[in-house]
C-alpha cells in the first residue's frame, strides 16, 4: 500500500509535502493474492521516482501560471520568476488582451485550428470509412496510395514549391491544406471501422441504408471515441504549428498565430511589430515584464487545458494501440 | 444510394466490376479529397524531386530549369556544413537512442506497479500532457527554468552560487535537446508499452510465483518477453527514423546555440535550400536523406525479421 500513499494526494499544483502516510484512508488491497509483500525499501524508491516524475512535469507549469499573475512587485521580490503566490494580479492578461498582435494571433489561431481540424477530421473520417469495408472496389489500391506517403516523400524543398506554384504564398489555405491529411489517423479510424457495429450496418444495408446514410447515422454515433481523439489530434496540430507559417507567410505580422507570437516575443525576447499605436505600446515593444511573457505562455496553454481532461479519458480504451500494430 | 448489395453476402463469385462501381462508387468518392490532397502535396513534391538535378531557377520553374546533372550532390560532399549537419544527426540520434529509448519503457513498468487505478489515471494523465505542447512551448518553459535568466540560475545566484547556463552551451547541447524529448515525449511513449503489459496473461505470473520465481525472475522471465514484439517495433521505427531528429526543436534553439552544434539534415536544407533561394542545393539534401532513410528503414526491419519480430511490416 505505501506506494500508493506518497502519490496519492499530490493532486494539486502545490505539491512539494509528501503527506504523512497515516493521512490516508485505509483501502482494501487490490494486490493478487500470490504476489509476495512490498519492501518497505522498493515501495519508497517508487514513490520517491513518480514524485519526481510529476514534479518535473508540474512544477515549471505552477511557476510559470504563478508568474503570470504576479504584480510587478512580486517579480522584483522574487528576482524573476515567482515560486509563490505574492499579491495576485491580473494587470497581466489586461494588457496582454489589450494588445492588437496577440490578440489577432489569438484569433487567427483559434480560426485556423477550428477550421483546420474540421476539414481534417471530415476528410479523414471520410477517407477511413470508404476503405473500411471489405471487398469493394480498389480499396487496396487506395490503402496502398496512401501508405507509400508515409514512407517516401519530396521533403521540405518540393513540397515548398508546388505550394508557392500554387500561389499559396501569404494564403491561409497553405497553412491547413498540405497537411490536412494524416494517413496514420486515417489508419487508425479505418482499423476501428472495420471492426466496429458489423452487425448494425449489416442491417442498415439490408433496410436499404447507403454508405452515407451508414457513415452518418451509425458508425459516427458508435465510434465518438476515437473521433474525439483524432479531433484532438488534429487540433493540437493545427494550435501547434508554427514553421509553416515561417515558411509561407514570414512577414505578414497581422496573419501570425500565436506560437509565432510566443516564438518571437518570449522566446526570442524581441518586441512585437504593430503595438507602436496600441496605447500599450512600451510595454510590448521593449523586453516585456516577465508577468506578460508568461501571460503569453498560459494563453497558448488555455485552450489545450479546456479540452484536454474531455479527451483524455479516451486514451485509455485503447483506441490506438489497438490500431498500431493492426 | 438504391443501389445496396450486400458486399458481406458471402458470394463465392466475384462480381463484375462495373457492379462493384456501380455499388462502391460512394466509398470510392468518400477517399477522393483525402486522395486528391495526398496527389497535390505529396505525390506531385515527389516528382519536384527533379530539382536536385538543376540549377532550379523560381521564375523559370521545374520545366525551364537548367540540367546541372550530380552537381549539387558534388557540391554537398565539398561542403563541410552538410558534413557537420550529417555527423550532428547522427550524433543526436544516438544520444537519443541510447537516452531516450529505455526511459518510457522504464516509466511503463513503474506505472504498471501501481496497483491504485486512480493513481496511474493521475499520473497518465500528468505524463502524457506535455506530448500536446508545441515545441515553441516547450522549449520556452526549459529556457524559463534552465535559461540563463530561468528559475535554475535565478537560485544559484540568489544563493551565490555563480550561475550555469545550460540553454546556450553548444557543448551540453546534445543532452539539452535529450531531456526536452524526454521531458515531452516520454509519457507519450509509455501508451504502446503500457497496453503490450496489459496484455500479458496474468496467470503466467500467478503460475510462475507459485513455483517459486521472484519478483525480479518474472520480470526477467515473464514481462520483458512480453514486451520484445513492441520493444523491437519501435526500435525499428526509431531506427528508420534516425535522420529526423526533431526539425522544429533545432530550429527554434539554433539562434541560441549556433549553427555547429544545432544544425541537423533537416534544418540544413532550410536554411542553406529556401532561406537563401539556393532550392535545388536544399532538395539534394532532401533527397540524400530520403534515400537513406528508406535504406534505414529496409535494414532496421531485416534486423526485426532476423529476431524473429514482425517489425513494420511481415516478411
Amino acid at each position: 500500500m505505501t506506494d500508493t500513499l506518497t502519490i496519492e494526494r499530490t493532486g494539486g499544483p502545490a505539491d512539494a509535502n509528501p503527506p504523512a502516510p497515516q493521512a490516508v484512508r485505509k483501502k482494501k488491497s487490490e494486490r493478487p493474492v500470490w504476489e509476495e509483500p512490498p519492501t518497505i525499501a522498493g515501495e519508497a524508491a517508487k514513490g520517491i521516482t513518480l514524485g519526481g516524475v510529476l514534479l518535473i512535469m508540474l512544477v515549471p507549469l505552477w511557476i510559470i501560471v504563478v508568474t503570470s499573475l504576479s504584480t510587478q512587485g512580486a517579480v522584483n521580490r522574487a528576482g524573476g520568476l515567482v515560486l509563490w503566490p505574492d499579491g495576485i494580479s491580473f494587470e497581466a492578461y489586461r494588457v496582454m488582451l489589450s494588445d492588437s498582435t496577440v490578440r489577432n494571433a489569438l484569433l487567427v489561431s483559434l480560426g485556423i485550428t477550428a477550421v483546420g481540424t474540421v476539414v481534417s477530421l471530415a476528410i479523414s473520417v471520410m477517407c477511413a470509412y470508404g476503405l473500411s469495408r471489405s471487398r469493394s472496389l480498389g480499396h487496396r489500391f487506395i490503402l496502398t496510395l496512401l501508405i507509400i506517403t508515409m514512407f517516401v516523400n519530396g521533403g521540405l524543398i518540393p513540397t515548398f514549391l508546388v505550394v508557392t506554384g500554387l500561389g499559396g504564398y501569404g494564403q491561409w489555405w497553405a497553412l491547413i491544406l498540405p497537411s490536412a491529411v494524416s494517413v496514420f489517423n486515417i489508419l487508425i479510424l479505418r482499423a476501428f471501422y472495420s471492426s466496429t457495429s458489423l452487425d448494425l450496418i449489416e442491417a442498415a444495408r439490408i433496410d436499404g441504408a447507403g454508405d452515407w446514410r451508414i457513415l452518418w447515422s451509425i458508425v459516427l454515433p458508435t465510434s465518438r471515441a476515437v473521433t474525439a481523439v483524432m479531433a484532438l489530434f488534429y487540433g493540437v496540430g493545427y494550435w501547434n504549428s508554427f514553421f509553416n507559417v515561417m515558411l509561407y507567410m514570414p512577414t505578414d505580422s497581422e496573419k501570425w498565430p500565436l506560437q509565432y507570437v510566443l516564438l518571437t516575443y518570449v522566446n526570442r525576447g524581441n518586441g512585437l511589430p504593430g503595438t507602436v499605436n496600441g496605447g500599450f505600446g512600451d510595454q510590448f515593444s521593449q523586453t516585456a515584464p516577465l508577468s506578460l511573457q508568461m501571460a503569453v505562455v498560459v494563453l497558448t496553454l488555455i485552450p489545450l487545458l479546456i479540452v484536454y481532461p474531455f479527451v483524455q479519458k479516451h486514451f485509455r480504451t485503447g483506441v490506438l494501440t489497438g490500431a498500431i500494430k493492426g | 444510394m438504391t443501389t445496396v448489395e450486400s458486399d458481406r453476402a458471402g458470394r463465392p463469385a466475384r462480381l463484375d466490376w462495373r457492379i462493384r462501381l456501380r455499388r462502391d462508387r460512394s466509398l470510392i468518392l468518400m477517399t477522393l479529397p483525402a486522395v486528391v490532397l495526398l496527389l497535390v502535396f505529396n505525390y506531385v513534391p515527389l516528382f519536384g524531386l527533379v530539382t536536385a538535378f538543376q540549377e532550379y531557377d523560381p521564375l523559370a520553374g521545374v520545366w525551364q530549369s537548367v540540367w546541372a546533372g550530380l552537381y549539387q550532390f558534388e557540391r554537398l560532399m565539398g561542403d563541410p556544413l552538410f558534413w557537420g549537419a550529417l555527423k550532428n544527426t547522427l550524433y543526436l540520434s544516438f544520444v537519443q537512442l541510447i537516452l531516450f529509448f529505455p526511459v518510457p519503457i522504464a516509466l511503463a513498468l513503474l506505472l504498471n506497479s501501481v496497483l491504485s487505478q486512480r493513481v496511474r489515471n493521475f499520473i497518465q494523465s500528468v505524463v502524457y500532457l506535455p506530448h500536446f505542447f508545441s515545441w515553441v512551448l516547450a522549449i520556452t518553459i526549459f529556457q524559463q527554468m534552465l535559461g540563463g535568466a530561468g528559475a535554475l540560475n535565478q537560485f544559484l545566484r540568489g544563493n551565490d552560487i555563480g550561475t550555469w547556463d545550460i540553454m546556450t552551451n553548444p557543448d551540453t547541447f546534445a543532452l539539452l535537446v535529450t531531456a526536452q524529448v524526454i521531458w515531452k515525449e516520454a509519457g507519450w511513449g509509455i501508451i504502446v508499452f503500457l497496453a503490450a503489459l496489459a496484455a500479458i496473461n496474468t496467470d503466467l505470473y500467478e503460475a510462475a510465483a507459485a513455483d517459486g520465481a521472484g519478483r525480479w525472475r518474472r520480470l526477467w522471465h515473464i514481462t520483458l518477453p512480453g514486451l520484445r514484439g513492441v520493444i523491437v517495433l519501435m526500435l525499428v521505427l526509431r531506427l528508420g527514423n534516425a535522420l529526423s531528429v526533431g526539425f522544429e526543436q533545432f530550429l527554434i534553439q539554433r539562434v541560441a546555440v549556433g549553427h555547429d552544434a544545432a544544425d541537423v539534415l533537416d534544418t540544413f536544407s532550410f536554411y542553406y535550400g529556401i532561406a537563401t533561394g539556393d532550392y535545388s542545393y536544399g532538395a539534394a539534401a532532401g533527397l540524400f536523406k530520403s534515400i537513406i532513410s528508406l535504406l534505414l528503414i529496409y535494414g532496421a526491419n531485416k534486423l526485426a525479421h532476423a529476431f524473429g519480430e514482425d517489425g513494420l511490416y511481415r516478411k
